[in-house]
């Protein structure tokens, strides 16, 4: 059940990221780019999700838990620290060179493009360095 | 590196768009979770508690299969067309990966379902990351390449 449920909720996901294009990295950098050949259609993205999310939540979290665990497992993180803005910041920056972000780059995967491909690699990579990174400090602060 | 056009396309932009949404819903319905890809995948890649990998994989088996969907009921393949080259792909990645994970999210996770709670975090790492997106792409098209 739980796994089934995963594969659909990934594969709904991943239809609408093919549908509304963020699935394609140049309309991806197109939005970014107003100077030069815009592309506003993400915004239509953002919006459709934003308003879909923020009702279907509101819906969802009065029942007393989920369908399958037992509670509701909602970020607790409160704090709006350098590492929440500094990480963001650096985040937009390989953005907008590689053009995926990586909700897009997974579904993207399905389209067969090593270009695809190789920035999931390094993606992954990035993710197990940092973590690597953070779990480490994590320790030390807990040693200090 | 300069861009070329890509169609407007605000129909299937919402459409696409309220499926994410509607993705996002049925996670916190189903597990009561926020549905990030940022967590997804490094829960993939570094996850060690027991169970925590296995609904991670088949998401995203359903995140790689959903295009290969839309192909089957449209009959086309959606673009998917990269206008960057393979060093600014692999920078980009592992930059974008270093970024969630300090970041603690990435356009899924803050920029629709941190937003949709109405998360002042992630308020603010949606307008950090697209505003340095936004410069980026700027200095990139526009000031060293044009």
């Amino acid at each position: 059940m739980r796994l089934l449920s995963a594969f659909i909720v990934g594969l709904v996901f991943g239809a609408g990221i093919a549908i509304s294009g963020m699935i394609n990295p140049a309309k991806v950098l197109n939005f970014f780019d107003i100077a030069g050949t815009w592309d506003p259609s993400l915004i239509f993205v953002m919006g459709g999700a934003l308003v879909t999310t923020f009702v279907g939540y509101r819906v969802v979290l009065r029942r007393d838990a989920p369908v399958i665990e037992e509670r509701f497992q909602l970020p607790t993180a409160r704090d709006i620290d350098a590492r929440l803005v500094g990480g963001s910041a650096v985040f937009g920056v390989g953005w907008g060179i590689a053009g995926f972000c990586p909700g897009a780059a997974v579904p993207a995967l399905g389209s067969g493009k090593a270009e695809v491909a190789g920035f999931v690699v390094a993606l992954l990579a990035g993710l197990w360095v940092a973590r690597t990174v953070r779990d480490r400090q994590a320790g030390k602060g807990a040693l200090a | 590196m300069t861009g070329f056009e890509t169609e407007f396309t605000p129909l299937q932009s919402l459409a696409g768009g309220v499926l994410i949404g509607l993705s996002a819903v049925l996670l916190m319905f189903f597990q009561g979770r926020i549905m990030g890809a940022t967590g997804i995948l490094s829960g993939l890649v570094t996850g060690t508690a027991p169970g925590e990998k296995g609904w991670r994989a088949a998401m995203v088996a359903g995140m790689i299969a959903g295009p290969l969907l839309v192909m089957a009921l449209t009959g086309q393949m959606p673009a998917v067309e990269v206008p960057v080259s393979w060093p600014m792909i692999l920078a980009g990645g592992f930059i974008v990966g270093v970024g969630v994970t300090f970041g603690a999210g990435c356009t899924s996770g803050h920029g629709v379902c941190g937003n949709a709670r109405l998360s002042p975090r992630s308020l603010v790492a949606t307008v950090t990351f697209m505003i340095t997106c936004g410069i980026t792409v700027y200095v990139i098209r526009h000031v060293m390449g044009g």
